[in-house]
């Protein structure tokens, strides 16, 4: 299997809170990976650096290297096409207040794709993809903020996906929606593996054993324990991994 | 005691109250006292026509005209800067820069002048140095200098209104920090943006002293040919009727008249923002 992301001795301070603490690991092409652990321990902040989203954040300080492809996203990607090549899905679905269609077309006309035949015809693959086109595909001209909240975080995925990522970067994706929206979430990401990489943050840890082939459990800023799914949840070498799927904490 | 407590809300219930009710009272005695004294005068021809018999008949069609060109001119020239500058604060300014922090205080201190110095400033930069002459050109500039602290801080609020999750997508999606500002940002702050700069208009149009030395005329039979003329306006009417001319008695009715007209216009403007706000928060939906 071949290692799409390269995580290497990565540190990071927000001023003087040292959030992310060594941390080395790495992403297997065509996998779900998710990331677990308590509220705070740095997991949402892990992944914000692999689309280089803590760019935002002032004050914010980055020691070692992330690879994508082999290349370091912090030397040698340009940030911008750095985020057409890692998408991101986001805690609370953000749709724009634009109409469905222009929610998707966003990322095209960002990337200076104008041809009304193009977008129309990427719009609707990317809302079939995103397994949303058969409810919507009357009303692409509706206000995103008209769909429900499961249909608005698909609606995110498809805007996601329109840019043709290599991977897909879900933050908690499911937090804010009800039992059957997330487990239309689940099913998609399953689908959408064959052809993404796909690295979820959850609280949820029977959501990360439902959907992910490899976990990792982050404590506090450490990485403590990433493996085989079945392994992390049945055998996990950690103690403090154990305390924390069993419900000890957390 | 339990009582007395319950006595002593109720006392400072209808203290508050009543001053809330004191303020509306205050508005609408001016709205009755200027429309009692003012309305007789109005007719069809009072707003179409010139003054005429030295002030004491006829209308007053070029002051609505000259204050038409001024407000617009104004609006024109401070919206662009205003909102140019309210994008830099709120957007790219680094909060903790020296020079940011002096430009807010700067707005802010701005916004505290007091009218007629405006009106000075106005004289002598647009009208002696710019050689701008007593004309639409030199008013309509004075007045936007004095809305522009108003709509930089209403485009600000419109601004950071709105939420950090539309900054966020588009970023993520690849978009560079101004295409994100231009497509996601700016159309979801244009409402409120423009609510700020239609009350700036209101504030604009009913202004004397910025113009009094740098726009307007006491009497003009002819209506403005070019930006470099003088012009007639609503409020420096009113005050021209009051007190210069020959006729006093005569012209008091005109100045309420006109004064209702102004009212009228002002209030309306007013409304039009407060129905266009009213309108964009019930359909947003963030």
């Amino acid at each position: 299997m071949e290692k799409i992301i390269k995580i290497k001795n990565l540190n990071l301070w927000f001023g003087e809170k040292h959030i992310l603490k060594d941390i080395n690991m790495d992403f297997q092409a065509n996998e779900i990976s998710a990331i677990i652990g308590p509220s705070g321990c740095g997991k949402s902040t892990l992944i914000r650096t692999l689309n280089r989203m803590n760019d935002l954040i002032p004050e914010t300080k980055i020691k070692g290297s992330v690879l994508l492809d082999g290349q370091d996203i912090y030397q040698e990607h340009n940030v911008v096409t750095l985020r057409t090549k890692v998408g991101m899905v986001f805690q609370r679905p953000n749709p724009f207040p634009k109409s469905i269609f222009e929610n998707v077309a966003y990322g095209l006309r960002v990337q200076g794709i104008h041809k009304h035949r193009e977008i129309a015809g990427r719009v609707e693959n990317t809302l079939k993809a995103a397994a949303l086109w058969d409810e919507v595909k009357d009303n692409l001209n509706q206000n995103a903020f008209q769909l429900s909240g499961g249909q608005q975080q698909r609606l995110c995925i498809a805007r996601a996906l329109a840019v043709e990522p290599e991977v897909i970067l879900f933050d908690e994706p499911c937090s804010a929606l009800d039992p059957i929206s997330t487990a239309r979430i689940e099913e998609l990401l399953l689908k959408l593996k064959t052809s993404y990489t796909i690295i979820i943050v959850t609280h949820n840890m029977q959501q990360a054993a439902r959907v992910a082939d490899t976990t990792a459990f982050l404590l506090m800023g450490e990485l403590i324990e990433v493996g085989e799914t079945s392994q992390i949840f049945k055998q996990p070498k950690d103690k403090r991994t154990e305390d924390y799927i069993t419900g000890r904490f957390g | 005691m339990k009582r007395n407590r319950f006595l002593i809300q109720k006392f400072w219930f209808a203290i508050l109250g009543l001053s809330g009710l004191v303020i509306a009272i205050i508005l609408f005695a001016l709205i009755f006292f200027v429309t009692v004294r003012g309305f007789r005068v109005i007719n069809w021809e009072f707003l179409t026509a010139a003054p005429k018999d030295g002030m004491t008949a006829g209308g007053i069609f070029p002051a609505i005209v000259g204050t038409f060109y001024l407000t617009l001119l104004a609006i024109a020239a401070a919206l662009p800067v205003g909102v140019i500058t309210a994008i830099y604060l709120n957007e790219y300014a680094d909060r903790t820069n020296c020079l940011v922090r002096l430009s807010r205080k700067a707005v802010n201190a701005l916004a505290g002048i007091p009218s007629v110095v405006f009106g000075l400033f106005g004289l002598a930069l647009f009208v002696n140095f710019l050689h701008f002459g007593v004309s639409i050109l030199s008013g309509g500039l004075t007045l936007a200098i004095m809305i522009l602290p108003v709509i930089i801080r209403s485009s600000e609020e419109a601004l950071s209104a709105v939420p950090f999750s539309f900054r966020e997508a588009s970023l993520a999606l690849g978009a560079s920090k101004w295409y994100t500002i231009r497509r996601a940002v700016l159309p979801t702050a244009l409402p409120g943006i423009f609510t700020g700069a239609i009350l700036g208009i209101g504030r604009v149009a009913g202004e004397t002293a910025p113009i009094m030395f740098t726009a307007a005329t006491f009497f003009t039979g002819r209506l403005p040919s070019s930006i470099r003329d003088e012009v007639m306006a609503l409020p420096y009417h009113i005050y021209g009727l009051m007190t210069e001319g020959t006729h006093p008695e005569q012209q008091a009715p005109i100045a309420y008249g006109t004064a209702l007209v102004l009212l009228i216009l002002v209030l309306g403007i007013d409304l039009i923002a407060i129905l266009w706000r009213y309108r964009s928060r019930k359909t947003k939906k963030w």
